[in-house]
């Protein structure tokens, strides 16, 4: 499919989109899909760090066969407009899991948009978004599910946590669920809240300096969405960037 | 060590202390009791220098700085335990983790070297030993799932971790079973019984005061210090309740 125009605010997948940015990307560079094919019983996990001083949008469309399993963990910690698309069609018992987190202050928006489809019975899916968010900053999470008429025996879930820092910050989710199967399951919850005040209390009344407390907390708060990264190396790579983004931030 | 001075405080819009002045010196456990309401729990916070309590007037010296210009991690890193009448639960993180982070912290400020991971752990266990908890529940996060009485004597196993010099327990004998209170109180004497340290015991009962044995007892009324004697007043108390005592 080629965008003859740049989307807009109405389009459902952009609405909290920053569409200066969109439009300083143009056109061609929302044109690019990145597809993945995980053939049948096969299975894939990728780690991506994505966000520079430029707006950045990753797309990413993905077949899973059947009973193959794809795993996607980001950290989306850019300093312009960040925006990471996954597009994933699920065969038979196949299984996608997402691990996501956006953090950053700047004023930045950075986003997380996915859309699921169970096309056949018996798939799963996962996915976990954290968003951490100051000065003014917003995280969105605009989650789409479809599960197709004969998907029997889907089981989705979707789990959207923000944690803003300050007033001011923002984060958005938009769970969308269209469900055609009657034998499914589908999980979705969404809360946005602030810093746990009593545990930071805790933290410092036993030494730990405000700063070092912030990073624990946001650390836990975060350590969700990579949970199910088996490999720890990997997991520290996201984790460091996520709290190298929480240097600067309001204390 | 530590001297409160005619303190005055309050949370939000209501006064809670009203004047209280307390001298506890070094080597002394000193006992505070008082009716529910009195300020006991403020004391401690005040102390601690949680959020949301104003300090309105008075002073707090505390081995010769004044308390009360400190951030809490900073009264921590002078020596100031606050030992919680609810521990907080903090999902995500482990008790090794935070309580390593803590004691470097600590000593980081006290121009320290920080404890290798090794030593730390030894440390650790040796004071879980103490309080008769197993080494596996300070790997789990923090507080989190721990029976009242876990919780409390995870108090003390952060206590001994830490090695303050001064320790504000507020009511740290609530929820414990007999057991566990006499677990509890051993390992207060034996991390806080020092001529060099000093102990600020806020209780309801005599029960922990038996373990621990005080060296002087105050009641806390009215948001002040209304009587100070040996450890018989608490066992008068006991015996008679706060009206009479104070009649």
């Amino acid at each position: 499919m080629t965008l003859a125009t740049l989307p807009t605010r109405r389009d459902e997948a952009w609405r909290y989109a920053d569409m200066d940015a969109v439009a300083r990307l143009g056109v061609d560079a929302l044109d690019q899909w990145q597809t993945i094919d995980v053939a049948a019983g096969e299975s894939l996990t990728r780690c991506m760090v994505v966000g520079s001083d430029a707006p950045e949008v990753h797309r990413i469309r993905v077949q899973l066969g059947e009973g193959a399993s794809a795993a996607f963990f980001v950290t989306n910690c850019g300093a312009d407009y960040t925006r990471v698309e996954v597009e994933v069609r699920l065969a038979k018992g196949a299984h996608f899991e997402f691990g996501g987190v956006t953090i950053g202050g700047a004023g930045v928006t950075r986003e997380f948009v996915t859309q699921v489809v169970h096309a056949e019975p018996e798939a799963t899916s996962n996915q976990t978004v954290r968003a951490v968010h100051w000065a003014g900053a917003t995280g969105n999470f605009l989650g789409e599910i479809k599960v197709a008429r004969h998907a029997q025996k889907t089981d989705a879930a979707q789990d959207f946590k923000g944690l803003l820092l300050e007033a001011g910050a923002s984060a958005n989710a938009v769970p969308q669920l269209e469900i055609f199967a009657d034998d499914v399951k589908c999980a979705h919850g969404a809360t946005v809240g602030e810093l746990d005040e009593a545990a930071r209390f805790y933290m410092m009344a036993r030494g730990v300096d405000p700063a070092t407390a912030q990073r624990l907390l946001v650390q836990a708060f975060i350590g969700d969405a990579f949970v199910a990264l088996e490999d720890e190396a990997e997991r520290e790579t996201l984790l460091d960037a996520a709290l190298a983004a929480l240097e600067g931030a309001r204390l | 060590m530590l001297t409160i001075t005619d303190l005055h405080a309050r949370v939000g819009d209501k006064p809670i202390l009203k004047g209280l002045t307390l001298h506890v010196p070094a080597g002394e456990v000193h006992a505070i009791m008082g009716p529910n309401g009195a300020g006991k729990s403020t004391l401690a916070n005040v102390l601690g220098g949680k959020p949301g309590y104003e300090v309105t007037g008075g002073s707090v010296e505390f081995r010769g700085q004044d308390l009360l210009a400190l951030e809490p991690h900073e009264r921590a890193a002078a020596g100031l335990f606050l030992g919680f009448q609810y521990p907080v639960e903090i999902p995500g993180v482990s008790n090794v983790q935070f309580l390593r982070e803590a004691l470097n912290a600590q000593r980081k400020a006290r121009g320290e070297e920080p404890l290798s991971g090794g030593d730390f752990l030894k440390l650790a266990k040796d004071k879980a030993a103490l309080l008769k908890m197993d080494m596996e529940m300070l790997k789990r996060q923090v507080n989190v799932g721990f029976s009242g009485g876990e919780k409390k004597r995870a108090e003390m196993v952060q206590m001994g971790i830490l090695d303050p010099a001064f320790a504000v327990l507020d009511e740290t004998d609530s929820g414990l079973d007999i057991d566990a209170l006499r677990i509890v109180g051993a390992g207060i004497n034996s991390i806080m019984r020092s001529p060099d340290k000093a102990v600020l015991l806020i209780t309801h009962y005599q029960r922990l005061l038996d373990v621990v044995a005080p060296d002087k007892v105050s009641i806390l009324a009215g948001g002040r210090i209304v009587e100070t004697g040996g450890p018989e007043l608490a066992l008068r108390l006991e015996a008679e309740g706060y009206d009479a005592v104070m009649a």
